[in-house]
């Protein structure tokens, strides 16, 4: 009996080397070197690759303007929208856009209420790109009302016509729905920079940082009878942004499915655009957090388990979107009408079949690679894997919008859109408008969340037995030059 | 009373670990002290109950801001649509509840966002860019990785000797007094005796 039992806990012992969880932030850094090691991409000098970056995407987001002030003063017409083709790369770039924000929102608030501590070194940014990405994409439904002077109209004020908004419309629940998810992701995230912005102005060496820091931080003291209504206020935002995440797209993909067309009136419209866009959004993210990870020596918090994590929501998502586009066909064909199958077989093998596999090769063929554990684990592989579904989302959103338009009922009205000059350039100018403003967050703000990261440290813990003197054997990588004590 | 006794804010200490400040927190709610406070780089599980704070009222801002949204929305979409200018549009009635709803919904969103941020700031009496903390030289490491407790001098329990000797009890170290007058240098009262916990 006592041999029995003292097997099993020689098994019970083995199996517990084997199931030891990764730590989040790995070599057991102290609470200072987290603090040091993201402020100082702050407070060091701008290095050269950073200036050449900066003025190179600034030059390209210069493009924005610059072709929205053609547009304005010549006509809409220098798009390349025509009957029947009347929603195209605008509205393709607007939905582009509004997907890659939405895994911002998902790490910042799905992942908190789920309490995954794996998405405090990599939320931060995140959030960012969410910001910047909605930013883009309100370029374009904005100017594509075409009197853009008149946009105002959109809002619900008193005019000379005295005629209101139409409330029945799903073109305008859709200015309500991104208007308010820029709102409250900006206070999400402004909220959570909080007392990442006190440490700086704390670490301050001129007044101009430690005003401009200071004012941003609110006087932000580290207090707990503060901290307890801070938590409190960031759970009932994650709480309100969670249904909000899932409805900004759900409305946007309302834009197509409330319509008639073959190919747009879907009713999985509202799950595959989420899916999507979670799929789209944690490919951007990965494919702006891998380098910044590598020039700034981020390793520690960034690690290879946290991409690991993100390849594996990517695989995930991409399998559900492939899912939903089999879906789409099965139903298409189930419902018997000839139109909605035309409508398929045409986007499949018609005159856009190159978009349709573009799109089926980038979405659902390359994230499979996932599966396979040396393509998660090598960030230089993932790195080249997720340009496709970057590039595939982009696609899939072409595909829907004129695919489905192009070739309606009648065909003596059917249409073949081709991009005018003017659409790629304004496409181009908000890529770079993205990346400029990431650049620039980059520089004047901490990139990564640096007090959630110190509270799931081991030594943030109160509860550990004695948590700054003998580690146990909780942490894997007792390596670490320095212990805190 | 000279001029520093009268501008003293209160005693502080500091200690090296979350775990050490949340037992010294313990120590000084059960000797019954009211006026004091807290600090720390990252909010400390189980400090809310040391502390013996109730729930926060944030939800309750948050909870009015969604019903304003709520009321918001309804009023805006029948104001304009069934009473100040009807109109017909695909035959639709003037108003329904189903298309209402993504309005309702993202209003009420809006609004409560707004009412926990207005909640928050007023709970938290933010922005307030002095405070008599920020006068103690070792207490910039507060956003970084120092833990502090501050016995504040209104406390009817307050007393500098007294208060000085709880603090050093539970294990504080670099004990010193914060005065609400930035020009009174802050001084360690005592030489610093590094207390190993």
């Amino acid at each position: 009996m006592r041999a029995d039992n003292s097997s099993a806990q020689a098994a019970f012992a083995h199996a517990s080397d084997y199931l030891e969880r990764r730590p989040l932030v790995a070599n057991r850094r102290p609470l200072s070197w987290i603090t040091e090691h993201v402020c100082r991409i702050v407070e060091q000098p701008a290095p050269m690759w950073w200036w050449i970056l900066t003025i190179f995407f600034g030059a390209m987001a210069s493009l924005t303007p610059v072709m929205l002030t053609y547009l304005v003063s010549t006509g809409v017409g220098v798009w390349g929208l025509n009957v029947p083709v009347c929603w195209a790369w605008d509205i393709t770039n607007f939905v582009f856009w509004i997907g890659i924000g939405h895994a911002g929102t998902l790490i910042s608030a799905i992942l908190f209420l789920t309490r995954q501590n794996w998405r405090t070194s990599i939320n931060r940014s995140a959030e960012a790109m969410t910001i910047f990405a909605v930013i883009c994409a309100g370029i374009f439904p904005a100017f594509h009302v075409g009197r853009v002077w008149m946009a105002w109209f959109l809002a619900p004020v008193p005019n000379a016509n005295a005629i209101w908004q139409n409330f029945r419309s799903p073109l305008l629940w859709d200015v309500f729905a991104v208007s308010t998810y820029f709102t409250v992701s900006l206070i999400f995230w402004y909220l959570g920079l909080i007392p990442d912005l006190a440490s700086l102005r704390d670490r301050a060496k001129t007044r101009f940082r430690q005003m401009a820091y200071g004012l941003l931080a609110m006087g932000w003291r580290g207090s707990n009878r503060h901290w307890t209504h801070y938590e409190k206020a960031y759970l009932i935002l994650a709480g309100i942004s969670t249904p909000l995440v899932l409805s900004v797209h759900s409305v946007v993909s309302f834009d197509f499915a409330t319509s008639i067309v073959p190919g747009w009136h879907t009713t999985i419209f509202p799950p595959y655009f989420v899916a999507g866009a979670i799929f789209g959004g944690f490919a951007m993210v990965l494919t702006l957090l891998i380098p910044f990870r590598e020039i700034y020596g981020l390793h520690d918090l960034v690690t290879d388990k946290h991409i690991d994590n993100m390849c594996k929501i990517i695989l995930l998502t991409g399998s559900l979107v492939g899912y939903a586009y089999a879906m789409e066909f099965f139903i298409a064909w189930y419902s018997g009408n000839p139109f909605e199958i035309y409508a398929f077989t045409n986007r499949a093998f018609g005159p856009y079949w190159w978009a349709y596999w573009a799109m089926i090769t980038c979405n659902v063929a390359a994230p499979q690679l996932f599966w396979f554990k040396y393509c998660r684990q090598n960030p230089w592989v993932v790195l080249a894997i997720v340009m496709f579904p970057n590039t595939g989302m982009w696609f899939e959103r072409f595909v829907i919008i004129v695919t489905s338009i192009h070739r309606d009922f009648l065909p003596s009205s059917w249409g073949y859109f081709s991009p005018t000059w003017v659409d790629i350039t304004l496409f181009i100018g908000t890529i770079g408008l993205f990346v400029f403003l990431f650049l620039l967050f980059v520089r004047f703000l901490p990139m990564i969340n640096m007090f959630e990261v110190k509270n799931i440290t081991p030594e943030a813990d109160p509860h550990t037995p004695d948590s700054h003197s003998e580690q146990n054997s909780a942490i894997s990588h007792p390596s670490s030059t320095k212990v805190h004590a | 009373m000279n001029r520093s006794e009268k501008s003293l804010h209160g005693l502080g200490a500091e200690f090296p670990t979350a775990a050490s400040l949340l037992h010294a927190a313990k120590k000084v709610q059960a000797l019954g002290f009211r006026r004091w406070d807290v600090y720390s780089p990252f909010p400390v599980h189980g400090m809310d109950h040391a502390m013996g704070f109730k729930r926060s009222r944030v939800s309750l801002f948050s909870l009015i801001g969604g019903f304003i949204g709520l009321g918001t929305a309804f009023a805006l979409i029948y104001y304009t649509s069934a009473l100040n200018y009807p109109l017909i549009t695909q035959g639709k009635p003037y108003f329904a509840l189903e298309p209402s709803l993504p309005i309702f919904f993202e209003l009420t969103i809006l609004l409560t966002a707004f009412g926990t941020v207005l909640g928050l700031l007023l709970l938290t009496l933010l922005p307030r860019f002095h405070h008599p903390v920020f006068n103690w030289d070792r207490f910039q490491r507060v956003t970084d990785d120092g833990f502090f407790i501050v016995l504040e001098a209104a406390d009817p329990q307050f007393s500098n000797e007294a208060s000085r000797q709880v603090l050093q009890e539970i294990g504080g170290t670099h004990i010193s007094e914060i005065f609400q007058d930035p020009e009174i240098n802050p001084h360690p009262a005592r030489p610093t005796t590094e207390v190993v916990s």
